[in-house]
């Protein structure tokens, strides 16, 4: 997993590239947990994303619950795979998914 | 029928995984569905790093079978952990807000959405989980 960070000002995007798993995740929860002091807005780009386990959507979760309390979080390129594990599991309602 | 006997820690996933790949190559099964499998796989095989010997290791075996037609794969994971029937776990509220969702909670719930067929036992002091998958 690659996870390439643009920050203009307040807004905040990680474009995730590859897998998001038991192995990966913890690393994209560290840059959340780090990265968002000062951010309203935050976009997941997932457009190079492949795969995510529920040890990925814990991380999103995680993401989901910050940016309520600080701005909004927008989560972007989902592809019909991931969005169908979105559907089944209720976040495709938590998230915002543009 | 192939066989995986491995230490059951998180480090080896990659080591399952590519060992249930292996095994599928020759059923020409979709990306979706090879990408289904290997999410289940991933979802039980952490369970039982995180929990069968906790806060011991131990060791899992995972065995993938083929039905001969090539209509379907069956994966069986075997441990001699604590008795732990994951089927008896409730759903997770899907519908609930970010605010009210517990962290984590979901993985058997999406073994269960992405295959066909999943079945527990207990067995000598071994659990024994298989997942089927229509091919």
């Amino acid at each position: 997993m690659n996870i390439n960070q643009t920050n203009e000002g307040t807004k905040l995007t990680l474009a995730i590239e590859g897998r998001i798993d038991t192995k990966t995740a913890p690393e994209l929860e560290a840059v959340i947990r780090e990265s968002l002091t000062g951010i309203e807005s935050l976009v997941i780009d997932l457009a190079e994303t492949v795969y995510i386990s529920s040890a990925g959507l814990r991380t999103l979760l995680i993401a989901q619950k910050q940016m309520n309390t600080q701005g909004e979080m927008t989560v972007t390129n989902v592809n019909s795979d991931l969005m169908e594990i979105f559907s089944v599991t209720g976040f495709s309602d938590i998230l915002t998914i543009i | 029928m192939k066989e995986l006997d491995i230490e059951a820690i998180r480090d080896n996933l990659g080591i399952v995984t590519d060992f249930v790949n292996e095994q599928l190559e020759s059923t020409g099964c979709s990306m979706k569905v090879q990408m289904q499998i290997e999410l289940a796989v991933e979802e039980v095989f952490v369970n039982i790093a995180s929990y069968a010997y906790n806060p011991d290791t131990g060791p899992a075996t995972v065995r993938v079978e083929v039905k001969p037609d090539g209509s379907a794969v069956m994966i069986t994971f075997i441990d001699h952990g604590i008795p732990y029937d994951p089927l008896a776990k409730a759903d997770p509220d899907v519908t609930i807000s970010a605010e009210d969702r517990q962290i984590g909670g979901l993985g058997i719930f999406l073994v269960k959405k992405n295959m066909d067929d999943i079945r527990y036992e207990y067995v000598n002091g071994s659990n024994i989980l298989t997942i089927e998958k229509n091919l």
